[in-house]
């Protein structure tokens, strides 16, 4: 799972209020080499959830982003970089997406994050 | 990428081991799934540098074509653990990674997944012959987790009545039939007397109303 795809989850346990971001429990991470496509990272910037990312980003090992950003960053070719990497080329393979509110533990497991309610959370 | 090459590439995908029959788990047939792609990529470009998801994405044949046409991440939803194991599979088999995640998640519990979006949505939903009305809890889904338009395969006998729930209760911008597909349903489950059978299905294309970001 790449931090784009954690981006855009959060719990939805029936009642929940704040339930965004998941939390990572990283036990495995890896990073694979995708190509730089920065017309891309223009494209979804708008709907990137920045303090997500870059908590989300630190959690995996990469504590390079910077604390607040601009559209005027999307210029700048060193950020876009730093961008791609941490929203596209690190993968959680294993571990867990914690509520925020409940604790709620969702697996991570080779790579696939397993958002099944139980009948009771739903 | 011709239609010709799209669909060897389909060929080469794995499909289910033991289709589940409640998931109505048919796989898509290699030269449905290439016209589909061919028509998203091609006749209307809404792959290339966009994001996707594959709802039911079942072994990921959609989701792969997406990626070989182009599109920038794609997410591939399932609620079947054995049909998401095939998937990542199919995936790894490129030596290239290609931009695809998976995610394990029931259709009817994504309501409350607000920030969930992509661009365009591509499905092969199962016709709902098994559970009634799960066609459309698909297409209810789909038009909550699309940005822009929403390709997706239905049987011609719902025409009508597939219109009127996109028109009326989703509000579609537009909801139009591109295509009338013959569906070559192998005799997957024991309960199909007939070695196949082909059923007619319909290539929709919904613009799914304009929405406001969160």
């Amino acid at each position: 799972m790449r931090l784009l795809c954690h981006n855009m989850l959060q719990c939805h346990i029936k009642g929940v209020v704040n339930g965004y971001p998941l939390k990572i429990e990283a036990e495995k991470v890896e990073t694979r080499e995708t190509d730089y496509e920065p017309d891309f990272l223009r494209h979804i910037f708008p709907r990137i959830q920045w303090d997500a990312l870059r908590e989300a980003a630190a959690a995996m090992g990469v504590d390079d982003l910077p604390e607040s950003v601009s559209e005027e960053m999307l210029e700048d070719e060193s950020f876009l970089k730093q961008f791609h990497h941490a929203l596209l080329e690190v993968h959680l393979e294993q571990g867990a997406l914690v509520c925020p509110e409940t604790g709620r533990k969702f697996v991570v497991s080779d790579g696939i994050p397993n958002l099944l309610l139980r009948e009771d959370e739903c | 990428m011709r239609l010709k090459e799209l669909e060897s590439l389909m060929q080469d995908i794995a499909p289910f081991e033991e289709p589940k029959v409640e998931l109505e788990q048919y796989p898509t047939g290699p030269h449905i799934a290439a016209r589909m792609l061919y028509t998203v990529g091609n006749s209307f470009d809404e792959f290339d540098g966009q994001t996707v998801i594959d709802l039911g994405c079942g072994t990921a044949m959609l989701s792969i074509g997406a990626a070989m046409l182009g599109a920038q991440h794609v997410l591939g939803v399932d609620l079947d653990d054995d049909a998401l194991r095939i998937a990542q599979q199919n995936v790894d088999e490129y030596e290239e990674a290609l931009p695809i995640d998976f995610l394990r998640c029931d259709v009817r519990q994504v309501a409350l997944q607000g920030r969930l979006k992509a661009d365009t949505v591509v499905m092969n939903p199962p016709f709902g012959t098994r559970r009634k009305g799960a066609d459309m809890e698909f297409l209810r889904a789909a038009f909550q987790l699309s940005r822009n338009s929403v390709y997706s395969l239905h049987k011609s006998s719902t025409r009508e009545f597939i219109q009127r729930l996109a028109e009326r209760e989703l509000r579609a911008t537009s909801a139009e039939v591109l295509a009338q597909l013959r569906y070559d349903l192998p005799a997957s489950y024991k309960f199909h007397k007939q070695k196949s059978k082909d059923i007619e299905v319909d290539l929709w294309r919904f613009e799914v109303p304009p929405q406001t970001d969160s």
